[in-house]
């Protein structure tokens, strides 16, 4: 470069350019529209007959604003949330031994069911105010994302490498500096991603959680999800059509906006030996990193996060590390205490549970949720089976098509943000007016929203099947059943079953929403656990629902460790590629 | 000088390492009363092969480790957690990927407080020293091994340690590159131009030792223990051509492929008696065959200089001395000083077609590997002619750490299926005697 061209740049840079206009009008935009968002938040709760949501299309921007808001709070609260349970889970044993489990069984608990405690206890909280309610809905979101989220951090902060773990003791490094430095970096790819992939069940939470009745009691927040819910009462296909074009526009812009740019720019935390061959971009990160002034406004806050990162925090050494070491006797003692308490808790808790229930209910109301669970297990198991039958052939075809790969993955993924509300209408005029069994006609209802884990992951399998293998078959003429059966499924099955995990997970949740279900003034119900509980919760009879929920988790929990871990752990030691 | 004790900068006295099981109770020792001290000014390299606890003996002198039994003391002052005044290079290299090389390499004086002008102008000089300029803003993955090196050489000499620890740097780096980086340390150490005292390299590469440094230690196996030591007294630099050179290769050579003397551990044990504390390398079975056939064919006819073969099959000596000491197990050949020669028994094995090596291998395994004997037994001795490999494996691991067990029966496996002595279903993790028919 010559040394006049560089002055000549040197004096412009100063100025803005024209990437600093784009960035800053988007900036500005942003601003804006969390004011106008936030404004209705703090509002007095208005009064019970008042229609809270009109069906104006022109209020859709506003309620798609809250809804936002809603769900960027529910992501603030499950990162906090994160970064402390799962970092205490990771660094202390005695704590992993509560929490690691725990967080198990609240991956399987339908929190959708208890979604009626939530709502009485935050509104107990803010009494007369909007914001009780505001809570309530961002603690369902919450529920969607922290778990799989706090999962991500554990996972990452056991499987720090011990080399860079070996140079950042070696350099003595802080507990503080160490985390910022190596552990928080090194889980941000798997945050990441997780973060991502739990923001489309976010949606499903959202839409169930804005317009909730519990007893006497309705609440209704301004936002998408009550939209759809008034739409659904109405009986407006039009507003539901509205509705579903602004959820579409809002995932793209977040998808867009937000994660795009977040993990092109996270590519750089991956800890892999060369740079890989393809890597993410964002056009909007593009735009970021071109400005001058956002740029420059930038670096010294990065400057002063890094600053921050190697501050000299850590637990002060009371005692000399040779007396802090203590013996393996009385650290099994130690342990054994931690046990016992943990079991004594434990009994309490359920004797807590046992006893909120036989207040009202007795053996037969336990007997009749088993069965009415089997209702829905059947429901469960059948429609996983003819999802994957219908969805895995066609994914493979999709799948080992690397064009078709590259524009069919993205909108599997968009598809399963769609809550399962917008199908009511036509699944409510459909059973009555061809007279249909809603045991049966309702069940498709349940993988609506989950299939799209199944298409989405078996792609993904598809796509990454090993290209030699693939000619090798064709070479020795496999064909028919035998390529399926011997070549592909077991080539793509690890990625099978994380999808129909995900999605065995979700269905269980969505059969609460999915097995009652309202148009204008017409109700269709088919048996099942879910039903059960959406009846308890519209009567407000709690200790129906705490029946129901908990028998339901148990359900769920022996299913997912009979079956599905399982199969996942025969698949992940003879199967992975 | 004012340092008391200028000569011994690091002394370690009968340490031992023990690893728990996975059930709790103390393992087999990984290291068995080491002892070593570092005077200042010397290269010291710790030379053994793969699984000898030499990278776990340099933990535990870094502090990273605290070992069982022993002591380590450096320069007058005990051990007891990462110690200031040692910085490890790693073979992995070890960097932060999110961190450029500037940002890498100003980690460890920054995580200590030292202001940040200071660290900056260190960490430039050593980024000077190191051959790195121009490299500062890029990030780890887009660069080449051998610069990537270089980072973890600057990252260490930032923080002005006394003592520069290598564990096998330059074992994954490729032969030109690996022998760039080791005459530019080699020659900034004989500079002065590198504030370190002494400098305790980890290798398994006898030549790189002898190349480097001026005293040798060289470490046994199973468990780790000193079993000798060398003196270098080449002067630098030096030549791998020099016929005193060769002489100390390949007196290391017949050295290290010595007959194991009876492991003092399992001396009067069981173990000792019935074989099965014999621990095996995991070996390719088609690698065995082959080098039979090398050492039969010319230029070796039948006898070949362990050097000479190690460079023209590019074999490290930890693939070569397992495949070497496997043969000379089934007495297919045998180790004398720095060669190795094929018996009688060897050479009729090269001569046969496929279908008669196989019954030769697996007659011979059967003789002269005890485990392998006590598995058939178990197995006729059954009414079901199965047997779980946990079995085994905890007999094993009487003998031998949990890693050292593992390994054997994998080795066994191996060599069973080759001499289709018995079967080994891996989904149900039994041995049987059922092959498809």
């Amino acid at each position: 470069m010559s040394r006049i061209n560089t002055f000549a740049s040197a004096g412009r840079r100063i100025l803005p350019n024209q990437w600093d206009v784009i960035a800053l009008a988007a900036i500005l935009a942003l601003f804006v529209m969390i004011a106008r968002g936030s404004h209705g938040i703090t509002a007095p709760l208005p009064a019970a007959d008042a229609p809270a949501v009109s069906l104006d299309y022109w209020q859709l921007p506003y309620y798609a604003m809250r809804t936002i808001l809603r769900m960027f709070a529910a992501l603030a609260a499950s990162l906090v949330f994160t970064f402390t349970y799962a970092t205490l889970a990771a660094k202390s044993r005695r704590w992993e031994m509560v929490l690691i489990p725990l967080l198990d069984i609240l991956q399987s608990v339908p929190i959708l069911g208890f979604l009626s405690f939530t709502v009485t206890f935050f509104l107990g909280l803010f009494p007369g105010n909007v914001l009780g309610a505001e809570c309530a809905a961002i603690f369902a979101i919450f529920t969607s994302q922290a778990w799989n989220m706090a999962f991500s951090l554990y996972q990452s902060l056991r499987t720090v490498p011990r080399d860079l773990d070996e140079v950042a003791r070696g350099f003595r490094l802080t507990g503080w500096q160490k985390f910022w430095q190596l552990e928080a970096p090194f889980a941000v790819p798997g945050l990441i991603w997780n973060t991502m992939m739990s923001m489309s069940g976010g949606w499903f939470f959202v839409v169930a959680a804005e317009a909730i009745t519990v007893g006497d009691t309705t609440i209704t927040l301004p936002g998408i999800g009550s939209y759809i819910a008034a739409a659904n009462t109405a009986g407006d296909w039009y507003a539901i059509t509205a509705a579903v074009a602004t959820m579409a526009i809002i995932i793209l812009a977040y998808d867009q906006l937000l994660f795009r740019p977040i993990i092109a720019w996270a590519g750089k935390f991956r800890v892999e030996l060369s740079a890989s061959q393809q890597t993410e971009s964002s056009w909007v990160l593009d735009i970021l990193s071109r400005t001058y002034w956002v740029r420059t406004a930038a670096r010294p806050v990065f400057k002063l996060f890094r600053s921050i990162g190697l501050l000299r925090i850590g637990l002060p050494k009371l005692l000399p590390p040779n007396v802090v070491k203590a013996t393996p006797e009385a650290s099994r003692i130690l342990d054994i205490a931690w046990i016992a308490a943990i079991v004594a808790v434990s009994i309490w808790a359920i004797w807590l549970v046992v006893a909120f229930v036989a207040t009202e209910l007795s053996w037969p109301d336990v007997w009749q949720a088993i069965y009415l669970t089997f209702f829905t297990l059947l429901r469960v198991v059948v429609l996983m089976a003819l999802a994957t039958i219908v969805w895995v052939p066609v994914s493979v075809w999709i799948g080992l098509r690397p064009r078709w790969a590259e524009a069919v993955q993205p909108v599997a993924q968009f598809l399963a943000a769609f809550p399962v509300n917008l199908l009511f209408g036509g699944a409510v005029s459909l059973v009555l007016t061809f007279h249909l069994n809603p045991d049966i006609w309702l069940s498709g209802l349940i993988v609506f929203g989950t299939q799209w884990y199944i298409v989405f992951n078996t792609i993904g399998g598809a796509a990454a099947y090993p290209n030699d293998l693939r000619e090798a078959a064709a070479n020795f003429r496999v064909h028919g059943w035998d390529w399926w059966r011997k070549a592909i499924l077991p080539g793509i099955a690890p990625y099978y079953l994380t999808g129909a995990i995900t999605a065995s997970g979700g269905s269980w949740n969505a059969s609460i929403v999915a097995e009652y279900v309202k148009w204008k003034d017409q109700t269709v119900e088919a048996h099942g656990i879910g039903a059960y509980i959406a009846h308890a919760t519209d009567k407000g009879d709690f200790p129906k629902i705490v029946l129901g929920v908990a028998i339901m988790s148990i359900f769920v929990t022996l299913f997912n460790r009979l079956f599905w871990r399982q199969l996942y752990a025969y698949a992940e030691r003879r199967l992975r590629l | 000088m004012l340092d008391p004790s200028p000569t011994n900068l690091l002394d370690v006295s009968h340490v031992s390492q023990t690893f728990a099981k996975g059930s709790g109770e103390p393992g087999a020792p990984v290291l068995q009363d080491v002892s070593l001290t570092l005077r200042t000014g010397e290269i010291v390299a710790l030379l053994g092969r793969s699984g000898c606890g030499k990278s776990t003996l340099l933990r535990i002198i870094s502090g990273l480790t605290r070992p069982s039994e022993g002591e380590v003391t450096l320069a007058g002052k005990p051990v007891d957690g990462p110690a200031e005044g040692v910085a490890m290079v790693f073979q992995s290299f070890a960097l932060f990927p999110w961190l450029t090389v500037l940002d890498n390499v100003e980690l460890g004086p920054r995580a200590i407080g030292v202001p940040q002008d200071e660290t900056r102008k260190r960490a430039l000089k050593a980024i000077d020293t190191i051959g790195l300029d121009g490299f500062e803003s890029a990030y780890p993955k887009e660069l080449s091994g051998g610069m990537r090196q270089r980072v973890g050489f600057a990252r260490a000499l930032v923080v002005q340690p006394q003592i520069l620890l290598m564990d096998e740097p330059f074992s994954a780096l490729d032969v030109l590159t690996a022998e760039t980086l080791r005459t530019d340390l080699l020659d900034l150490w004989q500079d002065g131009r590198i504030p370190i005292k002494s400098i305790l390299m980890v290798t398994h590469n006898i030549e790189e030792a002898v190349l480097m440094a001026d005293r040798i230690i060289v470490l046994a196996s199973n468990p780790g223990r000193v079993a000798a030591e060398i003196a270098i007294p080449l002067k630098h630099p030096r030549d791998r051509l020099d016929p005193d050179f060769r002489n100390l290769v390949e007196k290391i050579y017949a050295l290290m492929t010595q007959r194991p003397e009876p492991k003092p551990v399992v001396a009067e044990s069981a173990g000792a008696a019935t074989g099965l504390g014999l621990a095996l390398p995991r070996v390719s079975t088609n690698s065995l065959a082959g080098m039979l056939e090398e050492i039969a064919a010319p230029p070796y006819n039948g006898q070949a200089d362990l050097p000479h073969l190690a460079d023209s099959l590019q074999l490290e000596i930890d693939d070569l001395f397992p495949l070497g000491e496997t043969l000379q197990l089934l007495k297919f050949a045998e180790f004398a000083d720095a060669d190795i020669k094929l018996t009688a028994l060897g050479k009729r094995f090269v001569d046969m077609d496929v279908d008669q090596r196989k019954k030769l291998f697996g007659d011979e395994v059967l003789a002269n590997i005890p485990l392998a004997a006590h598995i058939k037994r178990v197995l006729d001795e059954r009414p079901s002619h199965r047997a779980p490999a946990t079995r085994f494996r905890e007999e094993l691991e009487d003998y031998m750490s949990e890693e050292y067990a593992e390994r054997t029966l994998r080795a066994i496996i191996n060599l069973a299926r080759y001499g289709e002595l018995f079967a080994y279903d891996e989904n149900a993790q039994t041995f049987s005697y059922e092959n498809p028919t």
